[in-house]
């Protein structure tokens, strides 16, 4: 009678542990949660499908020629060439520029600064320029790395590279900054005070110990802003880059750098995309299809990197 | 050793023996100074930002009679600079840029915070990591060869081929990662301790990340939507390429037309296609446009950054 009593308690219990029947509100849930993920996970891949479908034939159409030939009115001979090389050159005045100047602020308010006003200051500018839209950093290249600076320096062109690269320095300076003191900060306090307990002082700590211990984070943010440098469009509108016809003209390196018209690669791909031939749009496909390629490497290995190497103290 | 004893006898250790030679100390205060130098350029760029927008400003505001600022349309060649046409414009494509961005945003973040197991996040973060290095001019053309004839024309027959609504749909797929990761962030930083007293006391996963972990992160969350919404109002090419907006737009509230954002008509008066440079207030309406966008998402931003101390403060 007694064991009875407690088999009905405990398939009461039980039961009432266990719900009733199935959590069917629970899967819809989970299942819708899924789905907006899928769903955005979808839309990369469809995008990249569909430009892979119209740009590759093209590409294996073209094979080296895309690369290597100017824009052109016709179609069948307009390239890449000037595109690639301009991109380039403004990467590495971004790298150049942009890179030491970020880390160098980032080692300043990680390491350096105390809780003042004024550096409380500095931090909320910088957050604050990460989520100015770039179009207006734009302006910022027009008026001071175009208009500004050809009237104080004579030699100053209107619209290189070197504004250019300049500008799209300033972009994404804010974003080295801020991923640049995320990678210091995760570096315990442990491993500055070991080093100062041998008599460091405070730039042979951060060089000989904190700097190692966060490359792979600085590294990682750096790649990321380049990356984003890379894509940008809007505020090459502004800074001069052309629409793709380029005089290349005659000159020495350095005078081209400073004087010379350039393009970019989002640059012309804006330009053939928003042609009515067809012809061009297929162009404009295949020219995407090489940034993808070589923004997917380059995030890849960022987001590789940062993975390989990410520690916990 | 003997020696050494004898020194320390004869005067006291002062701090100045612990100090370092003289050059040593120079060295490093050389390298703090640059240090600091680097950290004050952002403020220098701030300044320069608001000065190279107000001087242009200015000018242009001498230039025009008010009136111009309310008129039918945005024609900067008529000299019609219809403030609230290009605003509409960009109210309309921010809101339905949310519409897309919001729901996949926040959806993603919570199935990666709250369902995907660790390995199958290890895998999935990654990918809309690489969504969000996605550039817009390649969204741009998705929107022109895709989003527009096979998708919302297909839909609503009405629609034309450039219109608010194409647009608004690419500039939320451009905000898509910035929500989630962002929303992400904030749902992961949710203490496993309040999960467990949910789970705890019989509650479901559902009811936990519905009734505990949302309220817990709400100020994250919030934040994302406003970082969101901030991206969307700033971002310049979908618009200019997919709005039909260049050579000027009529005040419109139908998101099935063309229309113009304060971006498109930026950079429509940049790229030249309305105005060529230098003359008449045209292109200087191009300045007074960038000051009312910097401070539309410098408020943003501002608001942002207040939820976001929020949370930090909580954890």
């Amino acid at each position: 009678m007694g064991a009875v009593a407690t088999d009905v308690t405990t398939d009461a219990v039980r039961a009432g542990l266990r719900g009733r029947g199935r959590d069917v509100r629970g899967a819809v849930f989970a299942g819708l949660m899924l789905a907006s993920l899928l769903a955005s996970l979808a839309i990369l891949v469809v995008l990249l499908w569909d430009v892979a479908k119209v740009g590759v034939p093209v590409l294996a159409d073209r094979g080296t020629s895309f690369f290597t030939d100017t824009n052109s009115t016709v179609p069948s001979r307009a390239g890449i060439g000037q595109a690639l090389v301009g991109s380039m050159v403004l990467m590495v005045i971004v790298a150049v520029v942009a890179f030491p100047i970020g880390i160098g602020a980032a080692v300043y308010l990680e390491e350096y600064a105390r809780d003042t006003w004024l550096t409380r200051f500095i931090t909320a500018n910088i957050r604050n320029l990460a989520g100015v839209p770039s179009i207006v950093y734009g302006i910022l290249g027009l008026v001071i790395f175009v208009e500004a600076l050809s009237k104080i320096v004579t030699m100053w062109p209107t619209g290189s590279l070197l504004s250019g690269g300049l500008t799209l320095a300033v972009l994404v300076l804010p974003i080295v900054i801020i991923t640049s003191s995320e990678a210091l900060r995760a570096v315990p306090r442990g491993i500055r005070e070991a080093a100062y307990g041998v008599g460091a002082t405070r730039w042979e700590v951060i060089r000989s110990h904190v700097l190692p211990s966060a490359i792979p984070g600085i590294v990682t943010g750096t790649v990321v802003s380049l990356a984003r440098a890379f894509g940008e469009t809007a505020p090459l509108l502004l800074v001069g880059a052309a629409q793709g016809f380029i005089n290349t003209g005659s000159g020495s390196p350095l005078h081209k750098l400073l004087n010379a018209p350039y393009t970019a690669m989002p640059r012309i791909i804006l330009d053939w995309m928003t042609r009515p031939q067809k012809a061009f749009t297929e162009l404009a496909a295949a020219a995407i299809v090489v940034m993808m390629v070589i923004l997917l490497v380059v995030n890849g290995f960022a987001i590789w990197l940062r993975n390989r190497y990410e520690r916990k103290w | 050793m003997d020696e050494r004893l004898e020194l320390s006898q004869a005067r006291p250790l002062s701090v100045s023996d612990l100090r370092g030679t003289d050059r040593r100390r120079r060295k490093e205060a050389t390298i703090r100074a640059l240090f600091f130098a680097s950290a004050a350029i952002s403020i220098v760029i701030s300044g320069l930002i608001v000065a190279s927008l107000v001087g242009h400003a200015i000018n242009f505001l001498s230039k025009i009679s008010v009136s111009w600022l309310w008129a039918e349309g945005w024609f900067p060649r008529r000299n019609e600079f219809s403030i609230p046409t290009v605003f509409v414009g960009s109210i309309i494509v921010g809101g339905i840029a949310m519409l897309v961005a919001a729901p996949l945003g926040l959806g993603s973040a919570i199935y990666l915070s709250e369902y995907a197991s660790p390995r199958a996040r290890r895998l999935l973060k990654p990918t809309v990591e690489l969504l969000a290095g996605v550039p817009s001019v390649v969204v741009a053309f998705f929107c022109l060869a895709v989003i527009s004839p096979d998708v919302v024309q297909k839909l609503l027959s009405s629609a034309s081929f450039f219109n608010l609504l194409t647009a608004g749909i690419g500039v939320g797929i451009l905000t898509i990662p910035l929500v989630a990761t962002i929303a992400e962030d904030a749902t992961h930083a949710v203490p496993a301790s309040l999960r467990e007293a949910s789970y705890g006391i019989g509650a479901r996963r559902r009811s936990t990340s519905i009734r505990v972990v949302v309220p817990a992160a709400v100020s994250g969350i919030v934040a994302a939507l406003i970082v969101g919404l901030s991206r969307a109002i700033g971002e310049t090419v979908v618009v200019l390429v997919v709005a039909g907006g260049t050579g000027g737009s009529a005040f419109t509230l139908n998101p099935l037309g063309p229309g113009q954002t304060v971006t498109g008509a930026m950079a429509a008066l940049a790229t030249g296609t309305d105005q060529v440079k230098g003359a008449g207030p045209a292109f200087e309406s191009l300045f007074f446009l960038g000051i009312l966008l910097f401070l539309v998402t410098f408020a943003l931003n501002v608001v942002s950054e207040r939820f976001v101390r929020r949370v930090r403060r909580q954890y």
